[in-house]
């Protein structure tokens, strides 16, 4: 961290009161209500928080470019001195990108796709940066290589969708650098991404952080990338900043009760026979004017001050917490679910297994729509799923993952191989036998409020598939299964006359739960459930998704890239990549003693809630080939850091290190 | 190529249809020319003279065998070939339809791009009552609405014919206002959902102007699908105002197209819709050649079609 003149900190961001309003006048949403935060030079602060809780709001405040609903009624930001609320919009517009550069979650969608990503990064150049305005080009060219971006004389000349996801991140920030900023603002910039580019775009930051002195502003929702990026923390809550403290302290000792429900509701293999700790409620509607603790009615340690006025901020400003209790007096209760009892340790025989399993789709061009090539998304794949056990299969985006899930439940046909269950090869079976053979493997898939018919009441999605079956009975005893499923799952029983948009993410999630387990199946495909949930409400639906794993005795095929609910959840791992398999095992095995450098390097590139553990790891470089031309060889071994001579020739064949524990890498060779 | 062999497979269907359909429609050439009283004697010796007389089959493969040497034919009535009835008529068309699309883009684009930055002010409201005005109020009300005022009452322009060049104005306004109403709230709709994409907020993040944003970021994305229905009208306008011509007395090939179907004249029939086919397939082949300029999206999804 450098230091000003006066061998103090020198603050290039203060904000102080900060108060947003969204909606009507009459009726405002209060999003950001008196936040006081400051940023050193050279320093990261990040703000943590769950959907909805405001942080993106603050950064829009800062920029002043929040919604035209939305505007700033208190407070004061100060930019190196000047306060931005008060300048004119052409001199605000000098300290956007020149002041103070941002960049966004959704790399996907931030950059315009009809124009170069040259000539986006180079408009920047001509705003801020009047030595270079006149021919941008090189500067451009000199950012791209800055940020990493190879081979940049070509892709100065690339449109948007010729880039990869992390390529066009590195572009963003190539934009936001391009003014010469004192001040990044991150607004979940790797949220978006596969954790092994998400490792190279937060040590890209970090870099750049070093190189040119700037404070950082990261907005983020996940505690493991606070671990790895902050010097200091905000946590947000419906609004407010609830707790602030420097990030090693932060992680030894959260102070605010919220802060410490996070921790305890995050997932991970130390809390496998626990079960999560959740929140109970609801984030309050912040359409109204608070005179008592906005986490009164959801914390545990409340108290009956709690509930007669605003909680006091205890501490020093910029390290304190906002709570009528003493820390020493807040006390949580253990988690109120359940002990889950370890899976049996004997799997006896597979329910569901798939043998050199392939999905190809054609590539068809020309005037005839020749099929000029396969692109392999599932290619020889292996696996066997047990009663009463969970298989997380885990990837990076693209590596196949999904369409393995609807292959093995014959929502896709398989192009080859095999899927047996109770005796019969369903990639053989047609029309009425497979539709009758359904009811026994389910799914549930990522995106709740989209896989469910909005105009659908709640009631009839759950029965549909026990009517489609033909196992619904008489109507009174199909809303009596309906309404047990509802009570296995958490709802209440008045959900059955109500629409999917009325209820939150989590609770959408339990719908689709009770809706898969209608019909009583004995396996069930659960393709990233979580992955749209906030980290407490993720806790809730794995709690649940391992209670109800327990009472009916279900095969989980748990399709997922993140390792910490792998770790939770899983009993054995399969890796994926590229259509195939590397590495599969015990989770305990995979997780602890990783075979293939590929396992290695992704386990490695999850950011760990633990700031003493800023390990040196095995950074993958580059991203995943297309499966429609795979390199020749072992897939991984372009990016795979020790490759040698036969890698590139051959692929692995498949070796087991100890029973259950097979890997597919020429490294095992000597030991078979 | 496969675009060429499509776009041959299109005009091949087109002068097919219509070579089929005029021969079902009741009453013949040699009736209209002759009148209700000729002689069956007559009658026949015109026919054959005509070539009326030969199996239908016959006399669509002589016609298609004259297109391929380039030959349209000649007019039953007129006694002149297609082709030069066709070329009077076709500058007048291609002028009023220029001139039509002219005013389109003139009223569409401004107006589609204020509603869209004003949505919900009074701009945007006047701009929903033009639009429902202009797609509700009919050509032959709108255009006889129009030559009442600058023609008869205020004296300012011609009623009808070709002979000034002012004369251009009322017909292509007429046609232009019920088109360009349709292309406006497209524009409007499109701008308004490109405007809350996060490219835009990325453009106005690095400090680009809010107008600037709209004009350089916003509206070629907001365009696409308008080019797309701006190239149909481009085409529905070429193939002839039938009655904008018919009301301003406009000398154009739909004119010419009306006085064709009334006289049974086959060739000069399929003349004129083969012209009208042909100018629709061009119009959408340089539309696509131009989305696929704007959008380079579209070129890397359809792999190597050309």
């Amino acid at each position: 961290m450098s230091e000003g003149p006066a061998g103090v900190q020198e603050t290039v961001l203060e904000v102080s009161g900060l108060c947003t309003e969204l909606g009507p006048q009459d009726k405002p949403v209060r999003a950001v209500d008196g936040v006081d935060l400051h940023l050193h030079r050279g320093e990261t602060f990040v703000l943590v928080g769950e959907s909805g809780c405001g942080k993106s709001m603050i950064a829009l405040s800062l920029m002043r470019l929040l919604p035209s609903t939305g505007r700033v009624v208190q407070g004061e930001v100060r930019l190196q001195g000047r306060s931005l609320l008060d300048l004119p919009e052409v001199e605000m517009r000098r300290e956007r990108g020149g002041g103070i550069g941002m960049i966004f979650q959704e790399p996907m969608t931030s950059l315009n796709p009809v124009m170069s990503v040259g000539k986006q990064v180079a408009e920047a150049v001509e705003l801020h940066d009047p030595a270079h305005a006149a021919s941008p080009r090189a500067r451009v060219l000199e950012l791209f290589r800055q940020v990493g971006i190879p081979d940049p004389e070509r892709r100065i000349d690339e449109y948007p969708h010729q880039l990869s996801g992390g390529m066009k991140q590195r572009v963003m920030i190539a934009m936001a650098l391009a003014g010469r900023p004192g001040v990044l603002i991150a607004d979940e910039p790797t949220t978006a991404l596969d954790v092994t580019i998400q490792a190279q775009v937060l040590q890209l930051l970090r870099d750049l952080q070093a190189e040119t002195g700037m404070g950082i502003l990261l907005i983020t929702h996940d505690l493991g990338v606070v671990a790895e990026m902050a010097d200091r923390v905000g946590v947000m809550y419906a609004g407010q900043l609830v707790e602030t403290a420097a990030v090693g302290s932060f992680f030894k000792q959260p102070r605010h009760p919220y802060s410490r429900k996070l921790f305890r509701s995050l997932p991970d293999a130390g809390k496998r026979e626990l079960g999560l700790d959740i929140i109970k409620g609801m984030v309050p509607p912040l359409n109204q004017a608070f005179d008592l603790c906005r986490f009164r009615d959801r914390c545990e340690a409340a108290q009956a001050v709690c509930g007669e006025r605003l909680p006091p901020w205890q501490g020093d400003p910029q390290d304190g917490y906002r709570c009528h209790l003493a820390v020493d007096r807040i006390e949580l209760q253990a988690s109120e679910s359940a002990r889950h009892a370890p899976a049996a340790a004997d799997a006896g025989q597979p329910l569901m297994a798939a043998s050199d399993l392939r999905v190809h789709f054609p590539i068809r061009k020309g005037v005839l729509r020749r099929t000029v090539g396969f692109v392999k998304a599932v290619d020889g794949l292996d696996l066997a799923l047990y009663p009463g056990r969970t298989l997380a299969l885990v990837g990076e985006s693209g590596c196949g993952k999904t369409t393995v899930g609807k292959a093995l439940l014959q929502l896709l046909r398989a192009s080859g191989g095999r899927v047996d269950y109770d005796g019969a090869n369903l990639t053989q079976l047609r029309g009425e036998s497979l539709r009758r053979l359904r009811r026994e493997f389910q799914i549930i898939f990522q995106d709740p409020a989209s896989s469910m018919n909005p105009r659908m009441l709640v009631g009839d999605i759950v029965a549909e598939g026990l009517r489609a079956q033909g196992i619904a009975g008489d109507r009174r005893a199909e809303q009596a299964r309906v309404l047990q499923l509802l009570d296995q799952v958490g709802l209440p029983a008045s959900s059955v006359g109500r629409y999917p948009h009325e209820f939150s993410g989590g609770q959408r999630q339990r719908i689709a739960i009770a809706r898969a387990l209608a019909v009583k199946p004995r396996l069930v495909v659960c393709d990233e459930p979580t992955s749209a949930l906030d980290v407490s409400v993720q806790a809730q639906v794995l709690n649940l998704l391992k209670t109800l794993q327990a009472e009916l005795d279900l095969s989980y095929l748990f399709i997922t890239h993140n390792i910490s609910v792998v770790a939770y959840l899983a009993d054995e791992v399969a890796v994926m990549y590229l259509g195939r398999i590397v590495e599969r095992g015990p989770v305990e095995r995979v997780l602890n003693a990783p075979a293939h450098p590929y396992t290695q390097a992704l386990l490695a590139s999850v950011p760990v809630p633990d700031p003493d553990d800023r390990r040196e790891v095995l950074r993958l470089e580059g991203d995943m080939p297309s499966p429609a031309n795979p390199p020749t060889g072992c897939h991984f071994h372009e990016r795979c850091p020790r490759a040698e001579a036969r890698c590139r020739r051959e692929y692995p064949a498949r070796f087991e290190l100890e029973p259950q524990h097979e890997v597919s890498c020429w490294l095992y060779a000597q030991r078979d | 190529m496969q675009r060429l062999f499509d776009t041959a497979l299109v005009l091949f269907g087109v002068v097919t249809l219509v070579f089929f359909l005029s021969a079902v429609i009741p009453g013949d050439p040699v009736d209209v020319m002759l009148g209700e009283h000729a002689s069956s004697a007559d009658r026949e010796a015109l026919r054959s003279a005509m070539g009326l007389d030969r199996p239908l089959h016959i006399r669509w493969a002589d016609y298609l065998s004259g297109l391929l040497r380039g030959d349209l034919g000649t007019s039953l009535v007129r006694s002149r070939p297609v082709a030069d009835l066709i070329a009077e008529r076709l500058p007048a068309t291609l002028s009023m339809a220029l001139a039509a699309f002219v005013v389109i883009l003139l009223i569409a684009l401004p107006m589609g791009l204020l509603a869209a930055h004003f949505k919900g002010g009074p701009v945007d409201r006047a701009a929903a009552v033009f639009a429902l005005l202009g797609q509700s109020i009919p050509n032959f009300w709108l255009g006889p609405l129009l030559v009442l005022l600058f023609s008869i009452r205020l004296g300012w322009l011609p009623v009808s014919g070709n002979e000034s060049p002012a004369a251009i104005l009322l017909p292509a306004i007429t046609l232009g206002t019920s088109l360009a109403a349709v292309s406006m709230r497209m524009l409007r709709a499109s701008l308004l959902e490109v405007l809350s994409q996060d490219y835009v907020r990325t453009a106005r993040a690095k400090g680009v102007s809010r107008l600037k944003a709209i004009l350089w970021h916003a509206l070629p994305n907001a365009l696409l699908p308008v080019v797309t229905l701006l190239g149909l009208q481009l085409g529905a306008l070429l193939s002839g105002a039938v009655i904008t011509e018919v009301v301003f007395a406009w000398p154009g090939i739909g004119s010419l197209l009306i006085d064709a179907i009334r006289q049974r004249d086959y060739p000069l029939i399929q003349g004129v819709v083969l012209v009208i086919a042909v100018a629709y397939v061009l119009i959408n082949l340089l539309t696509d050649l131009l989305v696929r300029r704007l959008d380079p999206r579209i070129a890397a999804a359809e792999g190597d079609r050309p």
